[in-house]
């Protein structure tokens, strides 16, 4: 047969090994800074820019899409044409997906530093991007199935079906989860509610964990771990079953995010029953890895890209284990909102994604480069401050959340809370301080990296292309007549994508189509009302300001939780909530019933200089707040897109609301003046104490 | 654009853990067997993809 000719492009997999390593600085820079702010809160540098509540999904977002979404197309873009033996579909097609990926992250970057989020966690980003995100994610699929149309190998290999799977499933998730109604430029509101918003957003949340940080680097550890190792896979047969397996189940758990709170009851049984089953499927995978290098322990020695990838591989069966296990209701009780969330998703993040990386870059820029790495001792110097800054980042934390459980559930014997929330945050603050020299030590490591990477670089000479020579593959291909039904499945990859996607799409259309059509699981209260235009707008700022990262909405039905912060919380009292605000994590106290708890005055005093009323505070102090005004001009705008979406303002109502707005800004000002506090009532600061004070009040009123 | 609550009770919920389990159970059966029963050489001509870019 007839043999053709072709090449496999370096310069596209160069170009996406650069943006990994450049974002990877920047994000985990922003994740050292965001450390450093929880210990000390004069690293919030006061400016509106740098506050905790606005850096973190800067941290979250650069790590997740930034590094870890370029480290993922590097892998694509030399690996996928290398196993089909073709180049990439279109050369366009991919330039236009590394460039249109990295403005999307500039543009993400400095929208959420200027305050523009959509508070909905991993998915902060306003309305444009998210439209913008997928047209590059299309571009990108559109890509990948070119090539696979066009492949000079019959047969898929397991990682391209990670990849695949990845895509489609990524691709279903970002969009089911950005249905948002947009209000203005920079401003949408989430097309879901509370309840339903909530389980979208950890449907989503829990999958972009699974489809973003480990699908696609299962694919990579199949095609990197074989290469480095020059050995194939342990066990092929083993690939097959992990890879259906996985996705099948990896898609149902996302409701153990939600454990104890508003979500009915069978929805947080079935997450956690999945959640539990997923164990298996993921340590099929972490041994398959371990297993390939079966009698070349003596390797692992020498080389410090398997010694990447062999840390990397046991922190992914670390963090699989500890997943399920979260998910069971009493452990989950003690880690949902603390620091342990935090750690596990640490030695995935660090351990599993990061080193998997790692590996991957050292291993690939000597190739790119023909050339030897320019130090392997210096790549050994980096794995080893690199374990211990894992180690000395999730120790600090684990104990910080067991030292928070302890201190949050204690009682005297007279049946009071024996600590104040502000004493177990001054207890955590040097655990916080550990933290964030662990991150650092990590970085530390990073740039040593980069060092060797840069120095590898300049010693070699780039190879643009790659010549190589495949017979095509003829039309009308007949299989051996004893050939599986499933060999069939991998030489179809439209059908592997179509099969993919529908074995995904089951789990999450059983989790929530229940939840949105039937009427119990989401019990009305007839005393819940939306909120006055002013409080809309004050909680429009509470979501610009990020509060939502340190501060929980959804009180668990628990003892130590209700004494603390009152009556828990019910699913029907955040139907007019688009988006939820639940939050995942507590820095600070909840706030689902902090409404009356306090004067506006101590509000306003705490906004200014937090530490003033609580002694010890981590909270940064938002003084701008005190001089911008509120966006009196969109009010109309909001109360219509809230009707659209379902709030029962009547028809009508915008006639009406600026002027209601004013009204009640004059009367928090007015009692505020009361109190010697002087301020004018169009200043952000009022609109803010609106909404806090209305906060869980509507619950208060019809107990009362 | 409001979601309209059609049904006003769900009964007899704990059909969804069993209906998973039992579609996973089935999934794993058929994958399980497939991969078991795929013959030697496809196995070796599959996981060896990574190593003949150049042939």
């Amino acid at each position: 047969m007839e043999v053709q000719k072709f090449s496999y492009d370096n310069r596209i997999p160069r170009l996406f090994a650069i943006a990994t390593i450049s974002w990877g600085v920047i994000g985990m820079l922003a994740g050292v800074l965001a450390a450093f702010q929880l210990a000390f809160p004069v690293m919030n540098l006061n400016t509106e820019y740098t506050t905790f509540g606005r850096v973190r999904p800067v941290h979250t977002n650069a790590v997740i899409f930034a590094f870890v979404g370029n480290a993922i197309f590097t892998a694509v873009y030399y690996s996928m044409p290398r196993l089909l033996k073709t180049p990439m579909w279109s050369k366009a097609l991919s330039r236009i997906h590394f460039w249109g990926w990295q403005l999307i992250i500039v543009a993400a970057a400095v929208s959420l530093l200027m305050g523009y989020t959509t508070s909905k966690e991993y998915a902060e980003l306003e309305w444009q991007l998210d439209i913008a995100i997928t047209i590059i994610w299309v571009v990108f699929g559109i890509n990948m199935m070119g090539t696979i149309l066009t492949r000079r190998e019959r047969h898929l290999y397991v990682a391209i079906w990670f990849y695949l799977a990845s895509w489609v499933t990524v691709a279903m998730l970002h969009i089911v989860n950005s249905f948002e109604l947009p209000v203005s430029f920079m401003k949408s509101y989430s097309w879901y509610a509370g309840v339903q918003d909530a389980l979208v957003q950890w449907w989503y949340g829990h999958n972009a964990v699974a489809f973003f940080l480990t699908t696609p680097f299962l694919g990579m550890m199949y095609y990197f771990l074989p290469k480095a190792a020059n050995r194939p896979i342990y066990s092929y047969r083993l690939s097959i079953i992990h890879f259906w397996s996985l996705i099948f189940i990896y898609i149902w758990a996302g409701p153990h995010h939600l454990l104890y709170t508003a979500l009915p009851e069978w929805a947080q049984s079935l997450g956690t029953a999945l959640s539990l089953m997923l164990l298996l499927p993921s340590w099929g995978g972490m041994l398959n890895g371990l297993f390939t290098l079966r009698g070349a322990w003596d390797k692992v020695r020498e080389d410090p890209v398997l010694k990447f990838i062999v840390v990397a591989v046991i922190c992914y069966g670390m963090a699989t284990f500890e997943g399920p296990m979260l998910s069971l209701k009493n452990v989950n009780a003690i880690s949902h909102y603390s620091d342990w969330t935090v750690a596990h998703v640490h030695i995935g993040a660090l351990g599993w994604n990061g080193f998997l990386t790692f590996g991957m870059l050292y291993w690939l820029i000597p190739r790119l480069f023909n050339t030897k790495l320019y130090s392997t001792k210096l790549a050994g110097t980096h794995f080893l401050i690199g374990t211990f800054g894992i180690v000395l980042y999730a120790v600090p934390m684990y104990w910080a959340a067991f030292r928070t459980y302890f201190m949050m559930t204690a009682f005297t014997p007279e049946g009071q809370l024996q600590y104040q929330f502000i004493d177990v945050v001054q207890s955590v603050v040097p655990f916080y301080a550990l933290r964030a020299i662990g991150g650092s030590i990590y970085l530390i490591g990073v740039l040593l990296m980069v060092y060797n990477l840069v120095k590898t670089a300049r010693q070699g000479r780039f190879v643009e292309s790659e010549e190589a020579s495949a017979p095509p593959l003829l039309r009308g291909y007949k299989a051996p007549a004893k050939a599986h039904w499933h060999s069939k499945i991998e030489r179809k990859p439209v059908m592997l994508l179509i099969l993919s996607f529908i074995v995904v799409a089951i789990g999450g259309l059983i989790e929530m189509v229940p939840t949105f059509l039937v009427k119990e699981n989401v019990p009305t209260i007839a005393s819940v009302k939306p909120y006055t235009p002013l409080e809309l707008q004050g909680r429009d700022i509470y979501i610009q300001e990020g509060c939502n990262n340190c501060h929980t909405q959804m009180i668990r039905p628990f003892r130590y939780e209700v004494a603390r912060y009152g009556e828990y919380s019910k699913a029907g009292e955040s139907v007019y909530d688009h988006p939820h605000l639940w939050g995942s994590k507590r820095t600070g106290p909840d706030l689902a019933r902090v409404g009356g708890k306090y004067p506006d005055s101590w509000h306003f005093n705490h906004m200014l200089e937090p530490v003033s009323m609580a002694p010890g505070s981590v909270m940064p102090p938002y003084p701008w707040l005190f001089e911008k005004e509120i966006n009196i001009g969109s009010t109309n705008s909001k109360i219509y897109a809230m009707r659209k979406l379902g709030v029962p303002y009547p028809e009508g109502y915008e006639a009406q609301a600026v002027k209601d707005l004013k009204q009640q800004a004059t009367e928090i000002t007015e009692r505020l003046k009361k109190e010697k506090i002087t301020i004018g009532s169009d200043k952000q600061i009022v609109a803010l104490i609106a909404y806090l004070q209305r906060l869980g009040k509507d619950i208060k009123a019809a107990t009362h | 654009m409001k979601f309209i609550n059609y049904l006003e009770k769900i009964s007899g919920v704990s059909i969804y853990p069993v209906i998973s389990l039992v579609l996973f159970s089935a999934l794993f059966i058929a994958v399980f067997i497939y991969a078991m029963k795929t013959s030697k050489e496809s196995i070796s001509e599959m996981e060896n993809l990574p190593f003949d870019e150049f042939k």
